[in-house]
């Protein structure tokens, strides 16, 4: 035990003696959490529409001046040319153009019937798609006034509450996902790489040929990792209470737990890579590419899962973070017990065994 | 010049002589050009509806059907309590709660109103957003077809404005179309950047860059033989990618001059590789390097407009992204591809790439000691 206590040690010097690393540990979670707290939203805002006006007349202008209703949308007026609208397009000046024909109000009066285009960069279909419905239902709003004096009582009211998320805010999806990123990145990355490199520098053959068990040693490699990345979730629990206003429902000691479980199947798996690779840039690269990308993609932070081919949601299930997200969400947000959670918590555990078992097999006592 | 043309071999050596590297450079990014694009779909559709109808009059189950015809929602369960339905949402089962309550028709006959219950798992925000607006409209459309059938006959002349919406450049509004020029981009950066912090930082780590520094070899020779071996991979996995499985696999034509984006693609990797000079400059080891690199190009990634929309940031936030070389680049890539925006377009975006070439490579070279 003492033995394993001085390996523990030795394996903290080496975190705390190289502030790069260390800064950057902490200095992301801190950066992410105001990034997506601040910055990145999926909303669409500040997107500029411009209005062709040929009509110039009483229902053109209560159009537009509806539309200008939104602060999210710029919208200014100007005639274009269909050469002109499309040179704007690509410079990427506008985003939507609505072009109102001549005479609309006279058609609509007595033909009873007008013509509206509305024409969107589909380049960025999320943004055109918004921009549409958006442009469409003001205008489906000004017709139904136009009609109001039909009226006839026959009102259903929706009443819509927002459940957990009130304001709509981006962070309380979002953070749940930083959390499960930032943990599952740091611990796969460091301690895979950290163990290459005493391979690749040799010192993992003095470590091999002492009395103490290997395994230990390997063991003894995770522990500072282990207790950065539980000092990591505290840091970005504070942060999204303290600075981005987050409720945090349920209970912090069921988060923890659930979490040091998350952080051991990430730590098994960044043993996996480091028993499967010789040096330190392959590890990197496979913890990087291999898993930066899809952790983004697969947690169903940013893309919602049910969207995905069949064949993605499987793929996706073999993501920890994908279980892991799901956890936080329940306790932190839902307020829910450990009741909710017993299925991802139990997954999340099979891998890690799954994991730590396949890594054990290939961990060899000697080198090529 | 012969100097150059040795390091470079040397470079290329070491590069084909990893076996274990090989594969992550030129396979892995492909095969993620290949599967991400499919799972980066914002369309909100698949709409999970858990639907409590204490009503069940014929309007009520109108209603209902009108809203499972719609094709956005998917009726996930039928009950009476709402207690149950809100378990739904606690499992994920169910994204929107309607809730009809008992006297739903006779109110709405007799007293000409009548309220509805929606309830939203808005954890995410814009979905719920868009949920709530679906419903709405499917509530909207139910509630005309009540009041025509309820008006008197021969007053129906109404004044009807039809508009008619066109999608130029993606007439389809093909989601792929949009990601999969950004991730390509971003799959390059990320070799570029960590292969190049990365090789040099080893060097050091092993001892060899002192071999080197105690040869006649010149300091810009021995970057040049750092930085072109990785240009030229930059240029090639881009190459595969955007016709190997931009072109065959999703179908994007590029609709401008690839002369142009090539041109851009040339001076972006310039600049990419000067980051990844300067992390390695400042770096000791290969763990430094990484992390640091790691660390950048997270921030990169995520203010690129890759994910969220530039647009949509706030002004602090629109400036460091525009400060950010994958930010252009991926803006670019979309318009040359799918709009075809020709050289005036772009010049803001190549300016300010030629600007981040000569500020990275600068402040690294600067930063490069041949010294230990």
């Amino acid at each position: 035990m003492k033995q394993f206590t001085s390996f523990v040690r030795k394996e903290f010097y080496h975190v705390f003696r190289d502030p790069k690393s260390l800064l950057i540990l902490f200095g992301m979670p801190i950066t992410l959490i105001v990034l997506f707290g601040f910055a990145l939203t999926n909303e669409i805002k500040n997107a500029r529409i411009v209005v062709c006006d040929y009509a110039r007349d009483a229902a053109s202008q209560q159009i537009i001046s509806r539309l200008s209703v939104s602060n999210n949308f710029s919208i200014h007026q100007s005639i274009m040319s269909h050469e002109e609208l499309e040179s704007s397009f690509k410079s990427g000046n506008i985003q939507l153009a609505i072009v109102i024909p001549a005479h609309f109000n006279d058609d609509l009066l007595h033909l009873k019937h007008a013509q509206l285009q509305i024409i969107a960069d589909a380049s960025d279909p999320n943004t055109a798609t918004t921009l549409t419905s958006y442009a469409q239902s003001v205008i489906n709003s000004y017709q139904q006034e136009l009609r109001s004096y039909h009226k006839s009582g026959l009102q259903i009211i929706p009443e819509i509450r927002m459940l957990y998320n009130p304001e709509l805010k981006g962070a309380t999806n979002f953070v749940p996902g930083v959390m499960a990123l930032v943990l599952l990145l740091v611990c796969v990355l460091m301690t895979s790489v950290s163990i290459v490199r005493e391979k690749e520098l040799g010192t993992m053959e003095v470590l091999l040929v002492s009395p103490f068990n290997p395994m230990m040693v390997i063991i003894a490699k995770a522990v500072p990792y282990f207790v950065l990345s539980l000092l990591n979730l505290a840091l970005i629990v504070l942060l999204s209470v303290g600075l981005l206003s987050m409720p945090f429902q349920g209970s912090v000691l069921l988060l923890f737990t659930v979490s040091s479980l998350f952080i051991i199947t990430a730590l098994s798996l960044g043993l996996l890579i480091s028993n499967s690779t010789a040096s330190q840039q392959t590890a990197m690269l496979i913890s990087l590419m291999g898993m930066l990308i899809p952790t983004m993609m697969f947690t169903g932070f940013l893309f919602p899962l049910e969207n995905m081919p069949v064949a993605l949601q499987v793929i996706a299930n073999a993501v920890p973070s994908k279980w892991y997200y799901s956890i936080v969400k329940s306790i932190m947000i839902k307020g829910l017990g450990f009741s909710a959670i017993w299925k991802e918590t139990l997954i999340l555990l099979g891998m890690t065994i799954f994991l730590l078992t396949i890594s054990f097999k290939k961990f060899k006592t000697r080198l090529a | 010049m012969r100097t150059l043309y040795f390091l470079l071999r040397k470079e290329f050596k070491q590069i084909f002589r990893n076996k274990a590297l090989l594969p992550m450079i030129f396979i892995a990014p492909l095969i993620q050009l290949l599967i991400l694009p499919l799972a980066a779909d914002y369309e909100v559709k698949n709409i999970n509806i858990s639907i409590i109808d204490n009503d069940h009059s014929a309007y009520s189950r109108k209603l209902l059907k009108d809203i499972t015809a719609s094709g956005y929602f998917k009726a996930v369960g039928y009950g009476n309590s709402f207690q149950a339905a809100f378990r739904q949402i606690e499992q994920d089962q169910a994204d929107l709660i309607l809730e009809i309550p008992a006297g739903f028709e006779k109110n709405l006959v007799k007293e000409g109103a009548q309220s509805l219950f929606i309830a939203v798992n808005a954890i995410n925000g814009s979905k719920a957003t868009l949920g709530a607006s679906y419903l709405r409209r499917v509530v909207e459309d139910f509630n005309a077809g009540i009041r025509l059938s309820w008006m008197p006959a021969g007053n129906d002349q109404q004044a009807v404005i039809e508009t008619v919406s066109s999608n130029w450049y993606n007439a389809f509004l093909n989601y792929r179309f949009f990601m999969v020029p950004g991730i390509l981009v971003t799959l390059v950066t990320m070799i570029c950047v960590y292969m190049c912090a990365l090789n040099i930082v080893k060097e050091k780590e092993i001892g060899t860059i002192e071999q080197i520094n105690v040869t006649p070899v010149k300091k810009h020779l021995f970057i040049l033989g750092k930085l072109i071996p990785f240009w030229i991979i930059g240029l090639f996995v881009f190459t595969v990618g955007l016709f190997g499985i931009g072109r065959l696999v999703y179908g994007i034509v590029p609709q401008g001059n690839l002369l142009l984006l090539y041109g851009f693609l040339s001076l972006y990797l310039v600049a990419l590789l000067g980051i990844g000079l300067l992390i390695s400059t400042y770096a000791e080891t290969q763990q430094q390097a990484m992390s640091v690199a790691f660390f950048f190009m997270m921030i990169f990634m995520l203010m690129s407009g890759l994910f969220t929309s530039v647009d949509s940031m706030p002004a602090w936030a629109k400036f460091l992204a525009n400060c950010n070389p994958v930010t252009h680049f991926i803006k670019v890539m979309r318009m040359v591809l799918l709009k075809g925006s020709g050289f005036a377009d772009i010049q803001f975006p190549m300016l300010m790439m030629v600007g981040f070439a000569i500020f990275f490579n600068t402040w690294a070279i600067l930063n490069y000691k041949k010294t230990v």
